[in-house]
């Protein structure tokens, strides 16, 4: 049924809602296309066929009965593994929860599922959602639908394939350093970090608590708001989850007008090591959108150029911390016990068998960072650091509405090209941390094809904390108008494309 | 000089319970090296006066209402224990003989 999965989310929604198709049949469609892709891009780790189309007939039960339904009711949704899922296995991606079927849902799974979107599965990721390729996951790589040669980004690459593949609608991802909006570039999508705490972290399986944020992936913007919609606002069983009113995503995406904004482009995230056709791109937008009425600034925020730095002592450290969890004691992997073996001999052999060699790295490198006689000298560094891209920011956000940069420094790189040079992997992320830092929102809209590479090109719109209504507003001005200049999406282009 | 050796990442490993071949220890520590010697660069820019922060949102003191709710079964709990004895987790001895 390719004129189902041709539809957008909202469009799907819309078609389900007024009877033209039911959940059912549009499920069942995007089953048919997993089932004849999902071999070659791997962007599943586990596929809920069944469970996926109990869920649909339920919607469909509750529409015949008159109830009054969500605009996402009845729509598939990929969801990340790293998410607790009840009736699914949840691994992490990790050798060390193989398996594991968790007792309970995450907040953002059970609204999904209140909001009757159908759960099609859990996609792959890096292990423990560490990594900027997928390529960490202990199960194998995802590949990039515009290239298999290539990665579809990370951590969240399985969801960002799976959408840009046409195997699912929409997809959630957390966003710790980037996670969501790096592999939304590299594989055309719309990728979005709302603002830390405003999605619920509860039933998250935690890396950097302090970072990690929900948040959402679509073909085009308004499904990005419909699903951000769907599942943020205030949890209770969050601590970190703030009391505020979603901001008015849906209508900022609707609205798609940029007349009158102030921009401000910023210096830091562009020039040396950035990749030409990126730039080329870069560049080209920042003239749509002054073409469109808005008001295109330099800002200089110095303190981002250490963000990176920063960000690898502060995700480390909090990942040591978190990751102590996984003791071999009361679920998931052990291995050695054996009757002569103490329960820290265990635990320790458990751990070095059940996590990959980047968690690993990231748990040493943490622990360091964490001990007496360095603790002041990094993580409290770290920390400083954190205080002045928060300021950066700040001051930007008193002269600008919005700051924009490339989500990435290059396009989607070669499978295996940076799995030895751990730097080199985390340079991927540089455009997009100092928002995981400072924790506002940032939004990743597709901005055209690299002319070199023929491949994605994302332009990053960062918005101040809870304003995230601005960077949709934005990035659907320039949606709408690439739109009228491709005479079609983006993602048309691609060879997966239906 | 090395920013950290390969000595250090070994009692690393031993703090953080995991236990690495020596293979393993070997290629941490030279990748550990380039990693600390980059992230320095945080004390370039950090000063004494500047205040650390640890967290995005300044909340403070959040706390629910202290009343019971529904929680998981104990069966539920051992569910994916890797080994149960008297609806109990079992774990590997802890003390040693002469403790």
């Amino acid at each position: 049924m390719t004129e189902l999965i041709r539809l957008s989310a909202a469009e799907l929604g819309a078609a389900i809602a007024s009877g033209e198709t039911s959940a059912v049949e549009a499920t069942q469609a995007y089953l048919d296309r997993i089932e004849a892709v999902d071999g070659e891009i791997h962007a599943f780790l586990h596929v809920a066929a069944e469970k996926a189309l109990e869920q649909a007939r339920a919607v469909d039960a509750r529409r015949a009965a008159g109830e009054e339904l969500g605009p996402l009711a009845g729509v598939p949704v990929a969801h990340k593994d790293v998410f607790t899922t009840k009736d699914m296995p949840t691994t992490a991606a990790s050798k060390i929860l193989e398996g594991w079927q968790p007792p309970y849902d995450a907040t953002v799974t059970e609204r999904l599922r209140d909001a009757g979107l159908v759960i099609l599965g859990k996609t792959n990721m890096d292990e423990f959602a560490m990594g900027s390729s997928t390529e960490n996951s202990a199960y194998g790589p995802t590949r990039n639908p515009w290239n298999t040669e290539r990665i579809p980004g990370g951590s969240s690459g399985g969801s960002s394939a799976a959408v840009a593949a046409f195997e699912a609608p929409l997809a959630t991802g957390t966003d710790t350093g980037g996670s969501i909006r790096q592999p939304a570039a590299v594989c055309g999508l719309v990728g979005v970090k709302p603002t830390y705490g405003s999605s619920s972290r509860y039933g998250l399986i935690a890396f950097a608590s302090s970072l990690d944020t929900p948040g959402p992936f679509a073909r085009n913007v308004l499904d990005a708001a419909l699903l951000h919609e769907a599942f943020s606002g205030h949890d209770p069983r969050d601590s970190t989850s703030v009391d505020a009113p979603v901001p008015p995503v849906v209508e900022a995406a609707r609205r798609a007008d940029v007349s009158g904004m102030r921009i401000g482009m910023v210096k830091e995230l562009s020039g040396e090591g950035y990749q030409p056709g990126v730039l080329q791109r870069f560049t080209e937008a920042v003239e749509l959108l002054e073409s469109l009425g808005a008001k295109v600034v330099e800002v200089s925020c110095p303190s981002f150029t250490t963000a990176l730095a920063a960000y690898y002592l502060i995700a480390p450290s909090e990942c040591s911390s978190n990751l102590a969890r996984f003791d071999a004691m009361r679920y998931g992997l052990r291995v050695g016990d054996d009757g002569t073996r103490s329960a820290e001999e265990v635990m320790s052999l458990t751990r070095a068998q059940g996590f990959g060699p980047e968690v690993k790295r990231r748990i040493i490198l943490g622990t360091y960072a964490l001990s007496s006689g360095y603790y002041d000298a990094y993580y409290g560094s770290a920390q400083q650091v954190r205080t002045l891209i928060k300021r950066d920011f700040d001051a930007a956000f008193e002269h600008v509405d919005v700051l924009i940069s490339p989500t990435t420094p290059t396009t989607a790189f070669p499978l295996g090209e940076r799995t030895d040079d751990p730097m080199a992997m985390y340079l991927a992320d540089l455009c997009t941390i100092p928002t995981n830092l400072a924790g506002n929102a940032a939004l990743s809209v597709p901005c055209g094809l690299a002319p070199e590479d023929d491949l994605p090109v994302g332009l990053q719109v960062m918005a101040p904390a809870l304003a995230d209504d601005r960077a949709y507003q934005v990035g659907a001005a320039v949606e709408a108008a690439l739109r009228d200049r491709w005479g079609g999406d983006l993602l048309s282009r691609c060879s997966y494309a239906v | 000089m090395s920013a950290i050796t390969r000595d250090e990442v070994a009692h690393l490993a031993r703090l953080a319970r995991l236990a690495l071949p020596e293979d393993e220890l070997d290629q941490l520590a030279a990748q550990l090296d380039v990693i600390i010697s980059a992230v320095a660069k945080v004390q370039e820019v950090a000063k004494g006066d500047i205040p650390p922060t640890s967290h995005a949102l300044p909340l403070t003191n959040v706390y629910r209402p202290d009343e019971v709710r529904p929680g998981l079964t104990p069966d539920q709990a051992l569910a994916e224990a890797p080994a149960v004895e008297d609806g109990r987790f079992r774990v590997p001895q802890i003390l040693g003989e002469e403790e």
